[in-house]
């Protein structure tokens, strides 16, 4: 009996564990999650607050993460641009997502001439690098933050209009939705109801990816000055404004770039973890 | 090579210059959106509008954006893209000064990293599974989320604060030895590679496996062939294709790449000088630069795409 009990749990225990991988990188986005919506107000220092003549001052009790080019906290400073790195990045997931999986249900569902001409301008679209549309979009509007959300959200539109659209053309020929079409309901209940609950989960996943693709994006406009503007700053801009101090090896360099990197990491892990080997693309 | 394999690649090749038509509106409308123009800009402060008026003539900007759309493209076809607007150079004489310098930098990086990226990706996939495999694995997939700057001031603070084998600043121009060479290209191209090789070696060793798993290396495996011969002589010949696939693609990103090294580095290529005109908003040289950009881009999109058609005979029919 004994033996028999063992085996059977040993034997469905691979499928039930969580993968750790996924569960630190979860952990690690929960934690950046929440910096971007309290973290600025528990920030030690004032933002602006200047510590006298500790200019790329290194780690430290007064300063965990050292002082940038003008004495301030790098501790304050990273939890002030967490909303910047975080929030863009994530308002900017979202118009590309949904946007893109709207746009590839309606084509999907309508066919025809309104399928055709938007998988013709995403074709186009997709041979625009992304970096460089930015920085056409950058060169034409100047850089503000809706500029930024809407650059990012549709520079990475057409990918996940392309996935979208694969995947609703699959759904689409299952028998369930036959099954619904000829019962009679409605195109948005089959749209919402019948195909969009059996896409969700790479949809998900390729959410995922952009969020990250983007976060890199915008944190390399930064870098190159072009994206958030002083006063306020991404970790990007942040990595720029003290990168004077990298012949010092001053923490303030590398802090803010390792924490795009933990994000990132994170995120990929996530991906991982959860929603099986989907790799990028492109 | 017959007949319908030559149609299918000028087919490709007439799409891309299509493709690279409809990029040039896309470029064109979005960098003619806002009011406000060249004229404009270069009065500043002294506009009246009498001045304006002739400006505008004298530049064209008068006429409505189709014409002006076609005298654009027009120019940009002779090798005339326009005068910049910051100092009055003509926009071809700016890219013509820097566009060897860019090149040298992506042929530099290609050629270090192609073969470095060939070698891992077959590498692993001969020990799929392996410990390195999987470390292999794990570093990519790490190098591929980071951003290009980390891994830029990583490699300054190590290699040039650190240890002081190498400057923290490209100057291109006073490279007279071998050795100087490799000292201003080391830390760029290091860089570069990081991103591509890790992308490289993703694609070729899953074109590899894919290969591995088919039915007549089964087959060779059956009749005792050892596993170095197998993937050789095997495996790779088939795999070519999309390995020449995966390297075009790759080498596409390049050019997301090169925008942000250059810019850390100081070097004077293509991608800095775009970089400084798009903070100066100065547009000729930022719609040149754009569409040099977008044909390179596409020109390496249609090679990954003929070399995938030439390699299997299924597409070609």
């Amino acid at each position: 009996m004994k033996p028999t009990m063992i085996s059977s749990t040993a034997r469905r225990k691979p499928r039930a564990r969580l993968p750790v991988a996924g569960v630190i990188g979860g952990v690690i986005v929960a934690f950046w999650l929440v910096m971007a919506v309290i973290g600025p107000y528990i920030a030690p220092h004032d933002v602006g607050g200047v510590a006298g003549d500790a200019v790329f001052a290194p780690i430290s009790a007064e300063y965990p993460l050292g002082t940038d080019y003008l004495g301030r906290d790098m501790l304050s400073r990273v939890l002030h641009g967490a909303p910047y790195t975080i929030g863009v990045a994530l308002a900017a997931v979202i118009v590309a997502s949904f946007g893109g999986t709207a746009l590839a249900l309606f084509a999907a569902a309508s066919g025809g001439w309104f399928d055709a001409i938007v998988s013709r301008i995403v074709d186009v679209k997709l041979s625009i690098p992304s970096k460089l549309l930015a920085l056409i979009m950058i060169a034409a509007f100047g850089s503000s933050v809706p500029v930024l959300i809407l650059t990012a959200g549709i520079g990475y539109m057409p990918g996940a209009y392309r996935i979208s659209r694969a995947l609703a053309v699959n759904v689409q020929a299952m028998d369930y939705v036959q099954a619904a079409r000829s019962r009679g309901e409605g195109l948005a209940y089959i749209t919402f109801y019948e195909m969009l609950p059996n896409m969700l989960r790479p949809v998900l996943a390729d959410l995922g990816l952009r969020f990250l693709f983007i976060v890199l994006l915008l944190s390399g406009m930064s870098f190159l000055g072009l994206g958030v503007q002083p006063p306020e700053a991404d970790w990007g801009s942040l990595v720029r404004e003290n990168i004077i101090g990298l012949s010092e090896g001053a923490p303030a360099v590398i802090v803010p770039a390792i924490a795009i990197a933990t994000l990132t990491i994170a995120v990929n892990m996530v991906i991982d973890g959860f929603a099986g080997r989907k790799r990028r693309g492109g | 090579m017959n007949s319908t394999t030559l149609r299918l690649i000028a087919n490709r090749f007439g799409a891309g210059i299509l493709t690279l038509l409809a990029v040039s509106v896309v470029i064109f409308t979005i960098t003619n959106l806002l009011p406000g123009d060249a004229a404009q800009a270069m009065l500043g402060q002294e506009s009246t509008p009498e001045l304006l008026a002739a400006l505008r003539e004298k530049f064209g900007l008068d006429q409505p954006a189709h014409i002006r759309y076609f005298h654009w493209l027009g120019g940009l076809l002779q090798g005339d893209p326009g005068v910049a607007l910051a100092n009055g150079l003509p926009v071809a004489e700016l890219i013509g000064s820097r566009l060897p310098n860019s090149l040298t930098l992506a042929a530099a990086t290609a050629a270090v990293s192609v073969p470095l990226a060939l070698a891992i990706g077959i590498g692993t996939a001969m020990v799929r599974g392996s410990l390195f495999d999987r470390v292999v694995n794990v570093a990519t997939v790490w190098v591929v989320s980071v951003p290009e700057f980390l891994i830029a001031t990583v490699a300054v603070l190590i290699f040039a604060v650190k240890l002081r084998w190498l400057s923290a600043l490209s100057r291109a121009d006073d490279i007279a030895t071998f050795g100087e060479f490799l000292r201003v290209y080391a830390m760029p191209v290091m860089t570069l590679c990081c991103v591509i090789v890790a992308q490289m070696a993703r694609m070729t060793r899953a074109a590899v496996i894919d290969q591995l798993n088919s039915s007549y290396v089964e087959m060779a495996r059956l009749k005792g062939v050892r596993p170095v011969r197998m993937v050789l002589t095997h495996a790779l010949p088939n795999a070519v294709g999309p390995i020449a696939n995966a390297v075009a693609l790759s080498l596409s990103y390049l050019i997301g790449g090169v925008i942000i090294v250059e810019s850390i580095f100081n070097y004077p290529g293509i991608a800095s000088l775009m970089v400084d005109s798009v903070t100066m908003r100065d547009m000729p040289v930022v719609q040149a630069c754009a569409m040099l950009f977008c044909a390179g881009y596409l020109v390496l999109l249609t090679i990954a795409d003929v070399a995938s058609v030439l390699s299997n005979p299924r597409l070609r029919k």
